[in-house]
Parts: structure tokens; sequence; C-alpha cells
């Protein structure tokens, strides 16, 4: 064995120690690292991933999650202003920012989601009860769509604040709080996730549904009572116009025709009104007697003249 | 390895101060060598990509097919299916899919309850689709994707249903409302940095609560009544007023029939009558008389009781019983 391998095989055994030891150690993508030294903390945290060195033995590594975190709350029953007992669950999302102060206020995540809930709970039910339900339920003051007949749709058109607003206020609040704790923590977003009335509001509500509801439908029976209403008198009007225009129309034209053989007849009859009254009289002495007619006939007549004298 | 531990045991003790046995050194390295190889070779699926992390650190991503890397504690491997449409579902589980899916028995109200913005209650079922589209963040940036993505489904749903009148939500405004949570999910997605792209929010069931349900059945069973009223009354619109048309129309037709019929038969005596009264001028007294004899002759055949006096009896027409004599 020569001195080259000598020194191959030294450096080889020291490298193995020090992995032995820890003095090697990997910082993933998502963590964070606060060395301490007999629990003491050394140096600045290390937020870059990659492969690091410490001194083994004497100094351990505490993991910290870099990635943001989940914050659920548990659902709390919470009145609002208007005195409407609802369940408000929430959830915000946070991140570790400064993994030494963490490691310092809070030790680890459950100690984390503890303060967070404190705070959080806290800012919900202050906002919370600051404001009318509407205000929570509504982003807007967009006018609904449904062409229906919402009662007293302005009442609830009308939001001063809306539901983001009151996010960011529970949001900035619960910030601040964060800050002058100085947790080593931030959160990020704060949403209501569920809201929901409790049980003896639930109730009251549905009650309120049913009678609305129930209006709706009153108010569709009056309507299709009030629309055939409507075509039936259209029908009766039509009716009515229809026939007695007819009626005119057939009237104007019988009318004229009567007039018009009236002329006729006047025009013909008026060149010898005398034989006219001679000829008519005969035609109607013709069409009115018959078999029961008793006739009394004196001999004076044009007719009979001959039966007392042949003159 | 084990099994070839005391054959190797036997040859050190056999072969003791002689040369070490080439063909163990060979096998030895052969097995360390083929390990280290399987290690370094992965495949990667075709709906995935890999991710790799060099000492923890990110250094590429991997395509599917046949990748290579450094063995274990080196480089590590994350697999990512970005080509997959995943899916959340919210107020019900599949708990099989199939041709007939089962559907958990479980209840999930609390997911589903939501307050309209008119202070009412409606519970609504949806589904989220979703994909990876940027696996560095799906993976670094936020801690357990999906539950973080559950709880914006839920908050951002919530606010637009929020906004919106029972009745839109339960009618109308479905379309309305997949297409505004889609917007808004996505925006909240790339704020948070998921790292995940939402393809499609469907409305599954959407319904007033079941209490409520009865009633909003009478409303729709309103709504028919009052299409069948107005239809009843239009159909009897229908049956009424062509008819009356047409009665009308004959009615006119009828007159101008007897227009035509009128000045016709005027027309028509006025010219008889013309030609009687060019023949009568010819030969007025003989014509007149000849047609007073006419007529006589015609009537006088058909009346049965003539009486004949002679124009000088005077008083006689008193003593005649009138109604006797015209009885038969």
């Amino acid at each position: 064995m020569n001195r080259a391998s000598l020194a191959l095989i030294a450096a080889a055994v020291f490298l193995g120690l020090l992995v032995i030891t820890g003095a090697f150690f990997i910082v993933n993508e998502t963590e964070q690292v606060v060395i301490t030294q007999f629990g003491r903390p050394v140096g600045r945290p290390i937020t870059t991933p990659g492969l690091k060195l410490k001194v083994p033995l004497l100094q351990r590594a505490h993991y910290f999650e870099k990635r943001f975190l989940e914050w659920d709350g548990a659902p709390n029953e919470v009145p609002t202003k208007d005195k409407r007992f609802i369940y408000v669950d929430a959830y915000a999302r946070w991140q570790i920012t400064d993994p030494l102060k963490f490691f310092q206020r809070l030790r680890d995540e459950r100690g984390a989601h503890s303060r967070l809930d404190d705070i959080l709970d806290g800012e919900t039910r202050n906002t919370v009860a600051k404001h009318d339900l509407i205000e929570v339920v509504r982003s807007t003051n967009r006018v609904f769509e449904d062409g229906e007949f919402v009662e007293d749709a302005e009442k609830f058109e009308q939001v001063t604040f809306g539901r983001a607003l009151l996010q960011k206020e529970v949001f900035t609040a619960a910030s601040k709080r964060i800050e002058d704790g100085d947790l080593g923590i931030t959160i990020l977003d704060f949403r209501f996730k569920r809201l929901n009335y409790v049980e003896e509001v639930r109730r009251e509500v549905y009650a309120r549904m049913i009678s609305e509801r129930q209006r709706i439908a009153e108010q569709y029976r009056a309507e299709g009572a009030g629309e055939a209403a409507r075509i039936n008198g259209d029908k009766e009007r039509e009716l009515k116009s229809i026939t007695s225009e007819a009626y005119r129309q057939a009237q104007e034209i019988r009318g004229k025709a009567d007039a018009e053989a009236a002329d006729i007849y006047a025009k013909a009859y008026n060149k010898d009104a005398d034989f006219y009254r001679f000829l008519k009289t005969m035609e109607v002495y013709r069409d009115t007697f018959d078999d029961k007619t008793l006739l009394l006939l004196t001999t004076d007549g044009d007719f009979l003249r001959y039966l007392e004298t042949a003159k | 390895m084990a099994t070839y531990e005391p054959p190797l045991t036997i040859d050190l003790g056999r072969f003791r101060g002689k040369r070490p046995p080439r063909f163990i050194a060979i096998a030895l390295v052969v097995i360390i060598g083929l390990v280290v190889i399987l290690s370094t070779v992965f495949t990667i699926e075709p709906e995935e990509v890999g991710v790799v992390l060099r000492f923890g650190r990110y250094v590429r991503t991997a395509d599917p097919g046949l990748n290579f890397r450094f063995p274990p504690p080196i480089e590590q491997l994350y697999k990512v299916p970005v080509q997959r449409q995943l899916k959340e579902e919210f107020g019900f589980r599949t708990q099989q899919a199939g041709v007939r899916s089962e559907y958990s028995p479980e209840d999930f109200s609390a997911e589903s309850m939501t307050l309209t913005g008119d202070l009412n209650v409606a519970t609504v079922e949806w589904i989220a689709q979703y994909r990876v589209t940027d696996p560095y963040k799906f993976l670094f940036k936020v801690r357990n994707v999906p539950s973080t993505f559950r709880d914006m489904n839920e908050a951002v749903l919530r606010a637009v249903v929020g906004d919106r009148s029972v009745t839109e939500v339960l009618t109308v405004g479905r379309q309305q409302i997949e297409d505004e949570v889609k917007l808004h999910l996505q925006e909240l997605c790339n704020q948070y940095e998921t790292g995940i792209t939402v393809d499609q929010i469907v409305l599954q069931d959407v319904n007033p609560p079941d209490p409520v349900k009865p009633s909003f059945n009478e409303v729709n069973q309103a709504e028919q009544e009052r299409e069948r009223a107005i239809n009843e009354a239009r159909s009897e619109y229908n049956r009424v007023i062509p008819r009356a048309r047409g009665e009308a129309e004959q009615l006119i037709q009828q007159a101008k029939g007897y227009a035509t019929e009128r000045v016709n038969r005027a027309r028509g005596d006025a010219a008889l009558f013309e030609e009687v009264l060019a023949a009568y001028r010819r030969a007025p007294d003989v014509t007149r008389r000849r047609i007073y004899l006419e007529t006589m002759q015609a009537i006088y055949p058909r009346v049965q009781k003539k009486l004949l006096l002679s124009s000088d009896l005077k008083g006689v027409l008193p003593l005649i019983q009138l109604d006797q004599g015209g009885g038969k």
C-alpha cells in the first residue's frame, strides 16, 4: 500500500464519520431549518433547499414547514347584530415566515393552531357580531334576476360592507394581533367557509320560506285566472264585434238592393201608372180569391151587366 | 444477498493467506452495480411527470418515458399525475363509479347547505374537476392541496350563492353560478399558488331543504295551473272566434244573395211590365178589357159561394148570415 491510497482511505473514513455523526443534512423544498446548539439557536435559519452542513453531535436541526398551511376553524355559534344566531365556519391560510421566532414562541404547529384558534375565532366573533346577517351573506348589491316577486327585495339588496369586506376586516385584525405577538407566522387569507342557521332559527326560516312559496303559488294562480279572464273578455268582445259587423254589412247590402229594386220598379211603372194600378189590381184579385171567399155581386158591375141587359 | 453469504465465509476460511478470490469481488461489484442501476432507472407514465430533487432542491422535471437519476439519498423523485382529471365532490360521495354509480349513504348536508341572498336556505351539491398544471407549486407551495381546494370551493360557492335569491339558485341561475364559481376559484387557486387549474364546476342536485320542498312543488304546480288556465282560455277563444267569423261571412253572403235576387226580380218585373205596356198601348181598350175578363174568368170558378144582387134591390145585406154562408 502506497501513500496515495492511504490518504484516499483516510479521506473516505473521515467522510463516513461525518455522515454517520450527522454533519450533513438535507433541507427539502418544503422545509426550513433552525439549528440549535445545546438548545440555543445558532446562526440564521436555513430557508433554501439543498445539502447543508452543521457541527456534528453538538448541533441539532429543527425542521419546519415552508409551505402554506391550513387552518380550519370549528363552527362557532355567533349572534349577528340583528340577533340571528348562526354557525360560522371559517378557514385561513398561514405560513411560517420566521422559523426561529416560530420555534421560540409556538414551538410547533400544534401551538400555532391553538393560537390561531384564539385569534381567528375571536376576531370572527367580533366582526360578525358587529354586522347584520345580510352583510355576511351577500358580497355585492347585485340585483336578483329571478324576475319573481321577492317581497321587500330592497331589504336584501342593500349591503354596505358585504362578505368580502368582512373577511378582510377579520383578516386585518387577526394579522395585527399576530404581528403584535411577533409569532413568526403570517396569515395569507381568511374566508368564511360555511354559514348556517342554528336549529331554532332554521325552523323559523323554513316557515318563512314556506309562506313565501305559498304566496308565490297564489300569485301564479291569480295570474292564471286573470289572464284567462282577459282572454275570455277578448273573446266576447271579438265575438260581438264580428257578429255586429256582419249584421251591419248584411243590412247595408240588403238596403242597397231594396233601394235599387225600388228605383227599377218606379222607373218602369211610372211609364203608365194607371195601367200599372189596373194590372196589379188584377193580379191581386187572382191571388186573394179562393174557395172560401163569399162574393156579393151587384149587376151594376161591368162583368154582370149582361145578366140584366144585353146592351 | 443472504444466500450468498454462507459460501463467502467458507471460501474465506478455505483460502486464508492466499490471494482473494476474484470471482467473489466481481460478484459483489455486479450486485452493487445492479442495485445502483435499478435505482437510477425509472419510468414515468403517460399521464404523469416526475419532479426530481437533488439533496432536497428541485433540479428538473422528467417527462413520460424511461428516465435516469442518482440513487435515493442524492436524488428524490415525486410523481405528479398532470394529465389526469381530478375530482372533488361536495354534498355527496360516489362510493363506486360505474354504469349505476353507488353513492355513500352518509349525510353530507353540512357541505351542501347554503344561505342564499334572500336569507333562505338551499342545498347545493356540486363537483369540481381540476388538473395539476404546475407540479412544482402543487408539491412545494401548499401543503395538502386537495383539502385546501375543498375549503376554497366551499367558500367561493357560498359567496356566489349568497349573492343570489333562492329562486335564482334553484332555477335560472345554475349556469351563472357555475361560471362565476369557476372564475373566482381559479383566481384563488392562483393566489394560493396551488398549481392547479379548475376545469369545470358542475352543479348537481340543487334543492330547497326537505321541509320546504312540498311548498316549492306547490309553486311549480301553481305555475302549471296558470299555464293550463291560460291555455284553456286560449283554446276556447280559438274554438269560438273562427266559427263566429265563418258565420259572419255566411250572413254577409246571404245578404248579397238576397240583394242579387231582389234586383234581378225587379229588373224582370220591370221588363215584363214594359212588354205588356207596349202591347197595351197598341190596343188599349181591348187589351184592358181582355185582361179584366181573363182575371174574372180565373177567379169566379174558384169562389164557391156567390150572391148575385140586382142593382135595384136595396137593404138585403143585413139579412144574410155571413158566418153560415162563409163556413161551408
